[in-house]
């Protein structure tokens, strides 16, 4: 399960609809061995493709830097699907090397509405979670 | 001569779990040689027959080495080499 407060989920929710056409990407960090995401992390699409994201590999330093110093780790490493459901597609499940994060997807494809879904990715295989939003 | 290697989680099975381990060498190729021959395997996952793989990420202290000269950029001792997998993927 994952469980994220509502200002975090309303904010990758916002960056995704902000982005669209574009992937947009980014990361929650929490406290190591917590598994409670807490700190908002947008992060730049160095693709900036309708179908594609990859995080900018001199920022990513800078931030997986900081994590490291703060005591904190990758909680959820989210992007958006902007055309499709909000599942992992085989791009998402080949690059997911984060086995202790949670892969969050959101679809925005509809204009009124955000798909948000949440998955684990480990090994090659993809299991779906339930999202507990808590205010 | 020493140099740091930061091993990311994913990575860490080669290295008995260990975050950090140690490498010589006067470029990062020879690091990475150095390393593979104490913890076999690890090479092949950050290297294939054109350089260093495209979704691994190989920094030479703060600097990524694809903006340095990849496989052939030198350290030297105290310098600190870290790995991290890519971040990527997409709809398609």
């Amino acid at each position: 399960m994952l469980a994220i407060p509502k200002d975090l989920y309303d904010k990758i929710v916002a960056h995704a609809r902000a982005d669209h056409p574009d992937e947009a990407c980014g990361v929650l960090a929490g406290r190591a061995g917590r598994d409670r995401p807490e700190r908002f992390i947008p992060m730049l699409n160095a693709a900036r493709s309708p179908t594609f994201y990859e995080f900018d590999s001199t920022e990513q330093f800078r931030v997986w830097r900081e994590m490291d110093e703060r005591d904190e780790e990758p909680v959820v490493i989210y992007h958006s699907h902007t055309a499709t459901e909000a599942y992992p597609s085989r791009t998402d499940i080949s690059y997911a090397n984060e086995p202790g994060a949670h892969y969050v997807l959101v679809s925005t494809r509809e204009p009124a509405s955000a798909e948000f879904r949440s998955y684990r990715i480990r090994a090659g295989e993809v299991s779906e979670e339930p999202v507990n939003v808590v205010e | 001569m020493a140099i740091e290697v930061r091993i990311p989680t994913i990575l860490r099975t080669y290295t008995d779990g260990a975050k950090q381990v140690e490498g010589t060498g006067s470029t990062l190729g020879e690091v990475l040689a150095d390393l593979d021959s104490k913890h076999g395997g690890l090479r092949d996952r950050l290297v294939d027959d054109g350089g260093l793989r495209r979704f691994v990420n190989v920094y030479l202290n703060d600097e990524d080495v694809r903006f340095l000269a990849g496989l052939d950029t030198p350290v030297k001792d105290g310098d600190t080499v870290t790995v991290l997998p890519a971040v990527a993927g997409g709809a398609s």
